[in-house]
């Protein structure tokens, strides 16, 4: 019961490590369109990830790695239900991937606009669609008792799931914007700090919104109150929202973006410590739910694994660390002389 | 249209598609790093042009090898969900080991080297494409640990109505997986060294930057020789282990229908699935079969006629796949062999220049083909002995998957005539002149 119980918060972890890493680099590819006015600012604008984006995608890989090691039959019944939405979201990551890789190897107008375009698509796409896909997690999947999805694409864009998709998308953007003030300069920092402060209302709306619809739609609040103390997590994200528009008007653009980090965690471990012990709930009835404790793998695997998560994870934060520490400077003009 | 079918197909492009891209980068890699060590060394610029030249082509390649893997890690969820479930508890945690241990690595620092270029010493930058290098090696041994898996499942027990891991070390010492590695990376040298040889070639024809080619040419030379010899040696011994485990894999690469000692091999045949014969055989050489599967000349093979008819792969694509493997495996030593003799007189030989040239493809071809003879000689298992293929895959509709194959097939077609294109054109173009204020500036980052 303990192993389990520790997966699934490793589980959780992932994927907020993913959505905090990850999540601006969505948020810059999708405002490249709208901030990179000259084509020096979208260069700029790419090379504030450009040393980094790879690296955070790798989170993604692990997620799905960890739940396919961990809890396979969440594994299978995730993604087979969430055929189209995933299929959609891996045809993005390929785009937004080359994208930044291609764009500048022909010297043409035209070409450079097919590459922002997908940039721009396969930077919003996931954002918008990771959103709804936990969202609807939240809420329960309508699988029935051999855990079979009864539905299609179209029941996952229900007004809970998107509202999910939604409040992900804010948060990318206002996080990615924050990058951009860290990394950029003069005209162009200027504006990516305005958008933050613009969409940073938006956002806590939506949040707002999304806290209270929880209660309706989904059975997450159960947890909060048999252990009250566990509010403490949605105290975290709503101070790291505040935290966000506090240090955006001191301008101390660092702390404003770990505020945003800190936000966007605490968001995700709302519905994570919501769904505990929950990983696929069923709409259709409680027993047909994939829990932690339903669909983990074998005692000894779980055991290996997390040898070799304890081993490698702390590695592979510290050279993460590392990379961040040597891209927190300012993208300058000379290192674009080309 | 039948689900398991698609999902095949689909399974079948993607990973095919991805392997287009993965030899190269496992390989070019390790010519990168060696010689932006030789630059970092030496101070000298040659060498420094040719990182930057090699590199731009391993960006290219490696960017393409990076988003195409990604779709193959959650297709195991989206389309094999019953697979997943049955034999996550091994094979998910392999997949999760690669990402961890490995992939983690790569991925960043790749973007450490673009961007790095003044934020590092050139030893320190030199230093990262090693650990790039190193880090893509043994993501590939984990993928192979994986597969070697599904090829010859050691180290689980049934219960729970699953596979359940019973014996880690068994599972990451598998002969079969240790073979696999010891087969596939040293052909995705291979590859790596005819693509660096071919292009070099191309411009010593024209007798263009005659220094810079040759030095590449002699660099991939070394790296061509030992692995192709090697892939030759080793090849022999996985055929013995194959014979051992996988007797219809054997069977079916023969198109051997009877049992029999003494059993030849056919250098060509055309098998008749339908009646249990070959329609048409050509040089028949007697004992050579046994000689293969046993290295002994008499020793008796199980033929085709002896496994049931549900548990046999299907015969002719095995068959022509093992053959065009071998064939051209087989040249490989002999080109790299001719080129070691020619090595201080290449811009002299232009037909040697032009073969090597024509050669650049067939690497790629012999790869794909081992692996259609990996796969397809599995079948009808997905995983050996323990798990049918038609029984692995997703409740998901036909049409589901349709749409997502016809996407696959548009996207990755063309991803691939971009990337063909953009390092076609980067090849012929040659090194850029060297400027030596700017070599320093011009790829830091992305060419933006």
């Amino acid at each position: 019961m303990v192993l389990e119980s520790i997966w699934f918060y490793v589980w959780g972890l992932l994927w907020a490590i993913f959505f905090i890493t990850d999540g601006f680099d969505f948020g810059i590819g999708a405002l490249h369109p709208f901030l990179g006015r000259s084509e020096q600012d979208k260069r700029h604008m790419i090379s504030a990830m450009g040393p980094l984006w790879d690296g955070n995608e790798v989170w993604l890989i692990t997620a799905g790695g960890v739940t396919f090691a961990a809890f396979p039959l969440v594994y299978a019944v995730m993604f087979s239900s969430l055929y189209t939405a995933l299929m959609l979201i891996l045809f993005a990551l390929i785009l937004r991937g080359v994208s930044m890789e291609f764009r500048g190897k022909v010297a043409s107008p035209a070409w450079r606009r097919v590459w922002d375009t997908c940039l721009f698509v396969g930077s919003a796409v996931p954002a918008l669609l990771f959103g709804v896909a936990f969202a609807n997690i939240f809420q329960g999947l309508p699988l029935d008792q051999e855990h079979l999805f009864q539905g299609n694409l179209l029941t996952l864009l229900n007004p809970y799931g998107l509202l999910g998709g939604l409040l992900f998308l804010l948060f990318f953007l206002v996080h990615g914007a924050l990058w951009l003030a860290i990394r950029t300069s003069g005209d162009l920092q200027a504006r990516a700090v305005r958008t933050a402060a613009w969409i940073w209302l938006p956002l806590l709306l939506t949040a707002v919104a999304f806290l209270v619809y929880s209660a309706v739609a989904t059975t997450l609040y159960a947890n909060y109150l048999a252990r009250p103390y566990l509010f403490v997590v949605i105290l975290l994200a709503v101070a790291g929202l505040l935290g966000i528009r506090i240090f955006l008007a001191r301008q101390e653009y660092f702390k404003a973006w770990f505020a945003s980090a800190l936000a966007i965690f605490s968001a995700t471990f709302f519905g994570i410590v919501g769904l505990f012990p929950n990983m696929l709930p069923s709409s259709l009835g409680a027993e047909f739910s994939l829990t932690a404790f339903n669909a983990s793998s074998s005692p000894l695997t779980l055991k290996i694994m997390l040898v070799v998560v304890v081993l490698f994870i702390p590695v592979v934060l510290a050279y993460q660390i590392w990379a961040y520490t040597l891209f927190r400077t300012k993208v300058s003009g000379e290192e674009m002389a080309h | 249209m039948d689900p398991v079918f698609l999902s095949r197909l689909q399974f079948a492009a993607a990973t095919m598609f991805h392997f287009l891209f993965v030899p190269l980068t496992l390989g070019l890699s390790i010519l990168v790093a060696y010689m932006e060590t030789r630059y970092a060394r030496s101070g000298d610029p040659t060498y420094l042009r040719m990182t930057k030249f090699w590199g731009k082509m391993f960006l290219i390649n490696f960017a393409l090898g990076v988003v195409t893997g990604i779709t193959l890690e959650f297709q195991f969820g989206t389309n094999w969900s019953r697979y997943s479930a049955y034999v996550g508890d091994i094979f998910g945690s392999l997949l999760a080991i690669e990402a961890t241990a490995a992939f983690f690595l790569e991925s960043t620092l790749i973007g450490v080297w673009i961007f790095g270029w003044k934020k590092l010493s050139p030893k320190a930058h030199a230093a990262v494409m090693w650990l790039v290098a190193g880090a893509g090696n043994i993501s590939a041994l984990w993928i192979l640990i994986a597969n070697g898996w599904m090829q010859h499942p050691v180290g689980y027990v049934l219960r729970n109505g699953r596979a359940e891991l019973d014996d880690f070390a068994a599972v990451v010492f598998n002969k079969f997986a240790i073979m696999e590695f010891l087969h596939t990376v040293p052909a995705a040298f291979i590859l790596s060294s005819f693509f660096v040889m071919g292009i070099s070639a191309y411009h010593l024809l024209k007798k263009q930057e005659i220094d810079f080619f040759t030095r590449s040419f002699n660099i991939a030379l070394v790296m061509g020789l030992l692995s192709s010899v090697w892939v030759v040696v080793q090849g022999d011994q996985h055929a013995v282990h194959v014979t051992e485990v996988q007797p219809a894999k054997l069977a079916a690469m023969e198109s051997h229908w009877e049992t029999a000692t003494a059993a030849p091999m056919l250098l060509f045949a055309i098998p008749d699935e339908q009646n249990e014969r070959n329609r048409f055989e050509f040089g028949r050489i007697p004992g050579l079969l046994s000689l293969l599967g046993y290295h002994d000349i008499d020793a008796e093979v199980r033929g085709l006629k002896d496994f049931p008819k549900e548990d046999r792969p299907p015969v002719l694509l095995t068959f022509l796949s093992f053959r065009t493997m071998v064939v051209l495996g087989t040249l490989f030593p002999l080109l790299t062999l001719i080129g070691w003799f020619l090595r201080k007189r290449l811009v002299e030989n232009r037909w040697y220049l032009m073969i090597m040239v024509a050669a650049i493809p067939l690497p790629y071809i012999a790869i794909e083909a081992g692996w259609v003879l990996a796969e397809v000689g599995r079948q009808p298992w997905i995983v050996y002995g323990l798990l049918r293929t038609t029984d692995a895959v997703s409740p998901v509709a036909a049409v589901q998957v349709l749409s997502s194959l016809v996407a696959f097939v548009l996207v990755y077609g063309l991803l691939g005539m971009v990337g063909f294109f953009l390092i076609a054109r980067f090849a012929l173009q040659g090194p850029p002149a060297m400027k030596p204020a700017q070599a320093q500036v011009d790829s830091d980052g992305y060419d933006l």
